[in-house]
């Protein structure tokens, strides 16, 4: 578990990557967890690379869809460079193997598009449970 | 050639897509055939080419009138051509992402493909007689286009 994300008053930082400036946005508008702070966002795989590196965050929403490099290899790379991040893949593809193989690239959530505020938020509170869990 | 059951797939996409991103259901029109052409398009197109197992191209097209209220139902402040062209892809692009759910992952697609005018960027393949899901929201009417081979 990241440091920041055990009962420290630490903000958790979290970096947005999507294709879609107004995802990004709408992701950043709409979440309402406290001390989640966003730190940075890209709009593909490579440069989610270098926010990742220049921003180390905890958290990670994630697109698959995406230019240069897709969601499904930024997360398998991501999580080598940090094992204890936490990934929600925020994607539109809604079959299951596309889930299931992102979750075993390492993503630790996924939410489909279209989602709702509620849903985002719901998303991400269970993702910070699960990684608060003992 | 898609048959009925792929139709209504994209039927329910487009219907979710609208009651869940707008939250506010929109009306669908009974899909047809465009057997005299391909249908002309509004100003704003996204186009989605598929690969795979099928192939062929899906394109969200709608009037800067209808992508404005969208985003400002969605709290965009920022209405500018560069979201307006942003929100079109994104919606072909979720439409066609979800059509996943029926077609599986051997249903490849791409990432948005945006035009502006009457002509699309992305020409259907040769030999597909598209078919037109009409899309009235509020008091705007849009068109879902599925080409599929």
């Amino acid at each position: 578990m990241p440091a920041r994300l055990s009962s420290s008053p630490q903000p958790i930082r979290m970096l947005i990557v999507d294709d879609s400036n107004i995802v990004r946005r709408r992701i950043e508008r709409s979440q309402q967890i406290p001390d989640l702070q966003v730190v940075g966002s890209a709009a593909d795989g490579r440069e989610a690379l270098e926010m990742f590196r220049a921003t180390d965050p905890d958290v990670v929403t994630m697109d698959i869809t995406m230019p240069h490099m897709d969601g499904i290899e930024c997360v398998e790379k991501l999580v080598q460079m940090k094992p204890e991040v936490l990934i929600l893949v925020i994607s539109a593809l809604a079959d299951k193997a596309t889930a299931v193989e992102a979750m075993e690239k390492g993503a630790n959530g996924f939410l489909h598009k279209p989602f709702s505020d509620r849903q985002l938020n719901e998303a991400l509170e269970e993702l910070l449970r699960g990684a608060r869990a003992p | 050639m898609i048959d009925e059951r792929d139709i209504r797939t994209f039927v329910n996409g487009t219907t979710r897509y609208f009651e869940v991103a707008a939250q506010q259901p929109a009306s669908l029109g009974s899909p047809y055939l465009a057997t005299q052409g391909f249908p002309e398009l509004h100003e704003f197109t996204g186009a989605i080419t598929v690969s795979g197992r099928r192939h062929g191209v899906v394109y969200f097209t709608a009037p800067r009138g209808m992508l404005t209220v969208l985003l400002m139902r969605m709290n965009e402040s920022n209405v500018s051509h560069e979201n307006l062209c942003d929100l079109v892809g994104e919606v072909a692009n979720t439409i066609s992402g979800n059509a996943r759910r029926d077609f599986g992952d051997q249903f490849a697609i791409s990432v948005p493909i945006v035009s502006v005018g009457d002509a699309a960027r992305v020409p259907p393949p040769p030999d597909c007689l598209p078919v037109v899901i009409p899309i009235n929201w509020r008091s705007h009417a849009a068109r879902l286009v599925v080409c599929l081979k």
